[in-house]
């Protein structure tokens, strides 16, 4: 409830603002993610001056962005989970046993070769991770057990049924065509398409932006000074092509061919602009960060919040679904190990990444940044041969301070 | 006599073994005010979610101009014309002013996606007609002071043209000025013909501001009476001791004093 102060505060006295504030207003950036966005470039520098400058280079950039991709896919997906107050243990599991089906149904099903083959089979992994979200959207909604419960049952069930498939057996090799998905030596679009994606990429954000600006001008409302529109839009395309810079850059072995956007990497950016679209225009996603504000509003409002809690389920178990496929196709093989413990990684990036545990806040540039943050301690680590005991008590500790953070933030706005 | 807005008759609504609301009969007029009153408990808020679809009734009937109703969701209610103000306000926190006021309705773009800024739009007229000081509406609602979220409350009722308002409590939170502002907006909507169920404990708002009361205690109703007929004391009569005036004992009477 509101305090006695809250009430008879003065109505439409802006208050003061921090000049972080102002830079955040201006921006249209939320001050926790410009946080977390110091904190990456803070770590970069860091870790490169320690690795004496293997850090930020094209051929570790490049490695990071693919190692990323995995757990930033289903990060997206773990925002809206705990947007809506609920938690997903289970997406380790659920990637190892739908990576078991789709390699067990490509290799030992159907003819391996076959052009029709490893579409049919991405399209049946994604189809049974539809059905995982029905399965366990509809007792968390329906059956009222708390998804906790749900998703550690699934945690240890999905991993059993991916023992099952093949008693234990790994399932190689997938087919050639298929593992481009994964990246790999020629799992990059090369120079040109790059180049043109980048340049498709800037021209979207400016011409968003500009359309945006338009319509809140015809609409009388306030804007934020066109410097600063334009400030941003610079900005970002800068990131975009920079981005571009690096990746081509890094040349294939024994060779001057620059390999360009990993494919891994792009479905990763497929999905976040597929999953912020989902978040920040849909009226699904306007009601998963309602009924994560007040659950009770949300019923109150007409929303139909049983179907909403099933639709966040299915839309993780196909991001589950995405990111074994590129699991998949990045081992060659389909094995009993893979995903193990991904959901701890998964659960940490969303948190780093700014998602409030809980309910109501969160953003999916957020989680990638908190995929981002992780990966690059993680990647850094391994360059100065940190060992990996060592390496695993540094994130836990990444963790518990992000989560501190999110605590003093939220303090200190109260 | 014009047929009633709103007719409930008998409704009954039972929580485990607790009758909350016991064969209770209200009806409300256009361009009408309805206090209901009672001690916390009595079972007035139970009654009027069996209106706005938050709780399906056990048993009665609700008719809406004469008409049978069936309203067992809050979309349901809203069909009928039924907007509510919670005593809780139902504000989802995280979220803007627009964001709030269109919630489970919101408007949609030719292409199927949010149309934030046609709400935004909106929610600026309504807001600003509400409290002319209102600028930060683009802020999360948990930023904003009590009577702010108050306002955005009570435009979200009545953005929609609704034929049929029920406040619950509608003052607790606010202070004397922005009291008066809701005073007002009441003989606003008064005189555009629509009906009000104004929930309250505490008396005085209540009779300043209702045509009529009905008063009830421990989930049954006690009696509705002309506000213009009784007094604040035979009302209060009926609140504390559950009877009509004229049906106390005088043993009752000097309990009261």
């Amino acid at each position: 409830m509101a305090s006695d102060a809250d009430v008879n505060a003065p109505l439409g006295t802006a208050p003061r603002l921090s000049a972080m504030e102002q830079f955040s207003r201006l921006t249209g950036l939320d001050t926790r993610l410009l946080a977390m966005l110091g904190a990456l470039i803070a770590i970069w520098i860091i870790l490169n001056l320690m690795t004496g400058g293997i850090f930020l280079t094209p051929r570790n950039l490049y490695n990071l962005a693919v190692q990323s991709s995995v757990v930033g896919v289903m990060a997206t997906g773990m925002v809206l989970v705990i947007v809506a107050r609920h938690i997903d243990l289970s997406v380790g599991s659920v990637l190892g046993f739908l990576g078991m089906c789709i390699a067990f149904l490509q290799v030992e099903v159907f003819p391996l070769g076959a052009a029709w083959n490893w579409p049919l089979t991405i399209l049946l992994g994604v189809f049974l991770g539809v059905l995982v979200g029905i399965w366990q959207g509809s007792w968390v909604a329906f059956g009222g057990v708390p998804a906790f419960v749900v998703t550690l049952g699934g945690l240890l069930m999905f991993r059993g049924a991916a023992f099952m498939i093949t008693d234990g057996r790994t399932v190689a090799p997938l087919d050639p065509t298929y593992q481009l998905l994964g990246g790999g030596i020629d799992g990059s679009i090369g120079a040109t398409a790059s180049w043109t994606l980048g340049l498709i990429a800037v021209a979207a954000v400016a011409f968003f932006s500009l359309k945006a600006r338009a319509k809140r001008a015809r609409y009388g409302f306030p804007m934020k000074p066109l410097w600063a529109e334009l400030a941003m839009i610079a900005v970002w395309s800068f990131l975009i092509i920079g981005f571009v810079l690096v990746m081509n850059a890094y040349t294939k072995p024994r060779s001057d061919i620059p390999r360009g956007i990993p494919v891994p990497v792009l479905i990763m950016l497929t999905v976040v602009i597929v999953m912020a679209f989902l978040s920040r225009f849909t009226k699904f996603g306007r009601y998963v960060f309602a009924m994560g504000g007040n659950p009770e509003a949300a019923a109150l409002s007409g929303i139909n919040v049983k179907r909403t809690t099933v639709m966040i389920f299915v839309v993780m178990g196909v991001l589950c679904a995405v990111a074994a496929v590129i699991t998949t196709a990045r081992l060659n093989a389909g094995t009993n190990s893979m995903g193990t413990l991904a959901e701890l990684n998964v659960i940490a990036a969303a948190v780093i990444g700014g998602t409030s545990l809980a309910g109501g806040i969160g953003t999916i540039p957020g989680a990638i940044l908190g995929a981002v943050i992780m990966q690059s301690l993680d990647n850094g680590m391994v360059l100065l041969g940190v060992s990996s005991a060592v390496r695993q008590i540094v994130i836990g500790l990444v963790l518990v301070a992000a989560v501190w953070f999110d605590v003093v933030y939220n303090r200190g706005r109260r | 006599m014009t047929t009633p807005l709103v007719e409930m008759r008998n409704i009954s609504k039972r929580f485990g073994g607790v009758q909350a609301v016991d064969e209770v009969s209200v009806d409300l007029y256009p361009g009408e005010v309805v206090g209901l009153l009672g001690h916390n408990g009595a079972g007035k808020s139970t009654l009027i979610k069996t209106l706005a679809g938050a709780y399906p009734c056990d048993g009665g009937e609700i008719y809406v101009n004469g008409e049978r109703a069936v309203i067992e969701t809050p979309r349901d209610a809203r069909k009928f014309g039924i907007e509510t103000i919670y005593q809780t306000l139902a504000l989802a926190d995280n979220l803007d002013a627009p964001a709030n006021l269109f919630l489970g309705r919101e408007l949609m773009t030719a292409f199927g996606t949010l149309d934030d800024d046609a709400m935004e739009h909106q929610a600026r007229a309504v807001l600003h007609r509400l409290n002319p000081n209102f600028t930060n509406i683009k802020d999360p609602v948990k930023n904003m002071s009590g009577g702010q979220r108050q306002s955005v409350a009570i435009a979200r009722a009545i953005l929609f043209n609704a034929k049929i308002l029920i406040m619950d409590e509608p003052t607790a939170a606010l202070g004397p000025q922005e009291t008066a502002m809701v005073a007002d907006l009441i003989q606003q909507l008064k005189k555009d013909g629509i009906g009000i169920f104004l929930i309250s404990h505490d008396l005085h708002d209540v009779f300043d501001l209702s045509d009529r009361v009905s008063v009830m205690k421990n989930g049954r109703l006690v009696g509705t009476r002309k506000t213009s007929s009784v007094t604040k004391d035979e009302v209060l009569g009926m609140i504390i001791l559950g009877k009509l005036p004229g049906e106390e004992t005088p043993e009752d009477m000097a309990a009261r004093h």
